[in-house]
């Protein structure tokens, strides 16, 4: 149980940095981690106490595998936040030579 | 699980390292050692193919974050409704960490059963598919929807970075 809380305050880490920092790359940095909470907490619900990974051998029985699908998944999803944190990453490098800034109380005018 | 404990708090420490630092190229440094503790703990919760993933796509991103680091972070300042702000922030962090606490109370770490599909999957992937690896069995060939919509993602996302980042416009 205390692991699933450490998992959830790294995830308010991520939160924290979201919300309350001004600057575009902080906020990048912060959707990232949250991203890193919510994979790892995927794959603890599919863990299971004494197993081992789910990769077939001599002496191996399925009953002592862990769960192989929450992996399957958590798989597509690692590489999607690789994907979007490179289109963040190109759209703040975008706003900067058009602001000269990252800071976003200042990225403010809409015309143009 | 003392190992999963210490991965965890030290992934929590380098990430306020890399949410409070001043400088951003240090912030990408800290955000890349969380990357790796991540890496750490898949490995201890018995997904090796998840580690081997998970410490690629870390390098690579590091690599493309390093590129957007050109400045010096924004001074602090407590302009506007600082207070309030986070105030209502910290406020709702608790409200999340206690009502997960209730919901997670009573569910033991590495209890629990298989689902059906994943009972189904551990039995039948050597006679169905082959492949030792069960994982695999399931990205490449059961699932394989899942790996080519990855696929067309990730070719989504070149096309999205290529249109933002070109240099010349529609001509006036």
């Amino acid at each position: 149980m205390v692991t699933y809380i450490l998992c959830l305050m790294l995830f308010c880490v991520g939160l924290y940095c979201v919300l309350r920092k001004r600057n575009l790359i902080k906020i990048i940095i912060g959707i990232g981690i949250m991203g890193y909470a919510v994979n790892l907490f995927i794959i603890l619900a599919g863990y299971r106490a004494q197993s081992r990974a789910p990769i077939y051998a001599n002496d191996q029985i399925v009953a002592r595998m862990v769960d192989p699908l929450p992996q399957a998944m958590v798989m597509t999803s690692i590489v999607l936040e690789l994907s979007v944190t490179l289109i963040l990453i190109a759209i703040a490098i975008r706003i900067y030579e058009k602001y000269g800034t990252f800071d976003i109380t200042k990225i403010n005018k809409l015309k143009g | 699980m003392i190992e999963i404990h210490l991965i965890l708090l030290f992934m929590i420490a380098a990430a306020i390292v890399a949410v409070e630092a001043r400088d951003l190229l240090s912030s990408v440094v800290a955000i890349g050692s969380v990357g790796i503790g991540l890496s750490l703990a898949f490995l201890i919760l018995k997904a090796p193919d998840l580690a081997i993933m998970q410490l690629v796509v870390e390098i690579m991103s590091l690599v493309i974050l390093v590129r957007a680091t050109m400045r010096q972070d924004l001074p602090f300042s407590m302009s506007g409704r600082w207070v309030f702000n986070t105030f209502s922030t910290v406020l709702f962090m608790c409200v999340f960490l206690g009502a997960a606490y209730i919901a997670l109370k009573n569910i033991p770490l590495g209890g629990g059963d298989f689902g059906i599909a994943s009972g189904v999957y551990l039995r039948e992937a050597i006679p169905a598919t082959g492949a030792k690896n069960v994982v695999a069995a399931i990205t490449s060939n059961y699932r394989l929807m899942d790996t080519l919509g990855e696929v067309a993602a990730i070719f989504t996302a070149v096309v999205g970075v290529m249109a933002i980042a070109r240099r010349v416009g529609r001509p006036r």
